[in-house]
């Protein structure tokens, strides 16, 4: 028996659970962006699973998760270069510390 | 059991092992490291679902751009009392309820599906995904505006960067 | 019996499926037993590296080199594993002992997984994947990965900044030699390793010397070698980000670059100079092992005269000549082989040939005027006076009253 789709999709679902669970405990920004990139990568994985599994001829899938691996990539870049920045203006990056716009 | 499904368990386990210590250890680079066994291990189960072109840029593009640039801003904003003080906010015990109601409310929608118990269709050898692949970024009735607008995309990102991180003299 | 090969892997499978094993598992152990093959082949040659490397170093520079220790020297690499196993294994206070010991050995495999998918004969390739060269280009960036574990495990503050300098330097040399991969991806029209050798009648050389040239710079800057190992060479930045490693982690790192020489040399001269190809290697495959490395070891050779002969060069006229030079000329490369691969494809192979080396020729000749033109600029820019630093411009701000010879001398 081969492996089926569901196995595929809980494991997706899994990981962004995990991904989720990251974004909304940890303190570091950075370990907020490591866990957006688990859930893209979830993600990833049930656009292509979807793809391989369905008797169509398209190549849908496999596009949009080359769209989404852009996507990502310049998401990292600009995020990173954002708390680079705020580093070196207020000496910290816990996101519970920068919670003023001005002062 | 065949031995593709015990292949299959051993790595969707090892990579949620490894997504789970990314998001527990205390130490920042260690937990880079963690995330990129995790995108190997993504990596591998693009190569199962026959999309190794995918497979081979997720470690191009995940691992030797995107991992090397967190571990080099993680370095660049090290603070003393990262390895000592708490990792997880005061909320963390409703960020765990949420994600387990969240993975059992997406199981139990999933499993309404009618082909959830699938199984594979044998891909046929005349079609080649690459090449369709290659044909759909092109072509103007598929994906063609979406492959320029992703290249401005990262052409902004690009220019964005730079300017946000410039230091200011 | 003319290929050895195949043949003993055949009769290896009919022995093994008459014990009764299922086919699964016959397919698991042969695999096996190919990758360990061809694992302590490349290793075994890899020490050999060693003693080629100290005799041809000895020559340039006009001396003898090991000749003690054994016929020619031939047993000193092993002298020098025997030295290397028995120094004492050092792991500095502080260190972060998994990732310590672990980026040695994560430099060395990303190397030796490259030599999965270069094919030694028509018939023997490891893994025969389409999507070869993009394969190649991944396990290239986890060899980053490495530098960048070894560097900040070391908890050494100069070991850091090594790291970040190499990974600064292969990061960016990496997009002249994507792009500079590409070349032969467009003139074979397949990205299989494979499929680019058979394609090679005429070897791609004479088609793309312009590619194969940025490829080979981009490539010895990727390694790290000379001329852009000011990463790790002892007088600089205290040798890098592997100072702390000694014993045989730094023989792994040390074997690591020498392999990767010679891996750069294997993949140049299947993409450029015909790989496998050779008289008479359709009838007896075998000989293509052998075209295979004589070519690979004529590259290393050329990469070690480069070595031995060139100074070394800073690090920002390094990033400058990167992308300022390398970068838009290798776009340009590409632009126009895409446009003339396509104008000239219904044409006959010897004029597709003549037309694409003149136009080579033509771009050559173009970037040597305007490197002449730039040059010619730069002379005239050293011999302008510009403000240099002055020690009475600094001291008047200290000394509030100044004597009348200085301020003669100011007004």
């Amino acid at each position: 028996m081969m492996v089926p789709i569901s196995w595929y999709l809980i494991f997706a679902a899994a990981l962004f659970s995990i991904g989720l669970f990251g974004v909304l405990s940890r303190k570091n920004a950075i370990a907020i962006l490591m866990s957006i990139e688990l859930m893209l990568n979830a993600v990833n994985i049930n656009l292509v699973a979807f793809w391989r599994y369905s008797y169509s001829l398209e190549i849908s899938g496999q596009a949009f998760a080359v769209m989404v691996f852009a996507v990502a990539a310049a998401e990292v870049a600009v995020g990173l270069a954002i708390f680079i920045s705020v580093y070196r203006r207020r000496g910290t990056i816990s996101a519970d510390e920068i919670d003023l716009l001005k002062w | 059991m065949t031995f593709e499904q015990l292949l299959f368990i051993l790595i969707a386990a090892g990579t949620l092992g490894a997504a789970l210590l990314v998001v527990t250890t205390r130490n920042l680079i260690h937990a880079a490291l963690w995330l990129i066994a995790t995108l190997f291990g993504v990596a591998i189960l693009f190569v199962f679902l026959n999309a190794g072109f995918l497979g081979v840029v997720q470690v191009v593009i995940y691992i030797g751009a995107i991992a090397i640039l967190m571990i080099f801003a993680i370095m660049l904003t090290r603070q003393v009392a990262d390895t000592k003080g708490p990792r997880f906010n005061e909320n963390w015990l409703w960020a765990l309820f949420i994600s387990l109601v969240f993975f059992a409310a997406i199981a139990y929608i999933l499993s309404l599906l009618p082909e959830f118990e699938g199984t594979k269709p044998i891909l046929s050898s005349e079609i080649d995904p690459i090449k369709q692949l290659g044909v759909a970024l092109v072509s103007p009735d598929s994906y063609l505006l979406a492959f320029e607008l992703a290249s401005v995309l990262l052409l902004a990102a690009l220019i964005g960067a730079v300017i946000i991180a410039w230091e200011q003299r | 019996m003319t290929d050895p090969i195949t043949w003993i892997a055949n009769w290896l499978e009919k022995i093994l499926e008459g014990i009764g094993l299922p086919s699964g598992i016959v397919i698991l152990i042969l695999t096996i037993l190919g990758v360990l093959i061809v694992v302590i082949f490349v290793l075994v040659m890899d020490i050999f590296l060693v003693w080629m490397e100290r005799k041809v170093v000895a020559r340039f520079q006009d001396r003898l080199g090991p000749n003690r220790v054994g016929p020619y020297g031939l047993i000193q690499p092993i002298a020098d594993v025997i030295k290397l196993l028995i120094k004492e294994d050092t792991t500095p206070k502080g260190a972060d002992v998994l990732v310590y010991n672990l980026a040695p050995v994560i430099a060395l495999a990303s190397v030796l997984v490259i030599w999965a998918v270069i094919p030694f004969a028509p018939t023997l390739v490891g893994a025969e994947i389409n999507i070869g060269i993009l394969f190649i280009v991944a396990f290239g960036g986890i060899g980053t990965l490495a530098i960048i574990m070894a560097g900040w495990s070391s908890n050494n503050k100069y070991a850091l900044i090594g790291a970040f300098r190499t990974v600064a330097q292969v990061v960016s040399y990496e997009i002249p030699m994507v792009i500079a991969l590409l070349i032969p991806v467009i003139l074979a029209r397949t990205m299989s390793i494979q499929g680019i050798v058979e394609s090679q009648e005429l070897w791609n050389i004479v088609i793309a010397p312009l590619a194969a040239a940025i490829l080979l710079i981009s490539s010895i800057a990727e390694i790290g070698r000379t001329p852009f190992d000011l990463l790790e060479a002892e007088s600089e930045i205290v040798a890098g980000f592997h100072i702390e490693y000694s014993g045989m982690k730094f023989g792994l790192f040390y074997a690591g670059e020498l392999l990767h020489a010679l891996t750069i040399g294997a993949l140049f001269s299947t993409l450029f100079l015909g790989g496998w190809r050779g008289p008479f290697v359709e009838q007896v495959p075998v000989l293509g092992v052998i075209y295979l490395f004589i070519k690979a070891f004529l590259v290393y050779f050329l990469i070690m005269w480069i070595r031995y002969t060139l100074p070394r060069i800073r690090i920002d006229h390094m990033l400058n000549f990167n992308w300022k030079f390398l970068t838009p000329l290798a776009l340009i490369m590409l632009m126009v082989t895409a446009i003339m691969d396509k104008l000239l494809s219904n044409y006959s192979k010897i004029s597709y040939a003549i037309v694409m080396l003149a136009v080579n020729i033509i771009i050559i000749w173009a970037v040597l005027l305007v490197l002449k033109s730039y040059s010619s600029f730069e002379r005239q820019q050293v011999g302008v006076l510009r403000p240099t630093a002055n020690p009475d411009a600094v001291l008047s701000h200290i000394v509030k009253e100044t004597s009348p010879a200085q301020e003669a001398t100011e007004s």
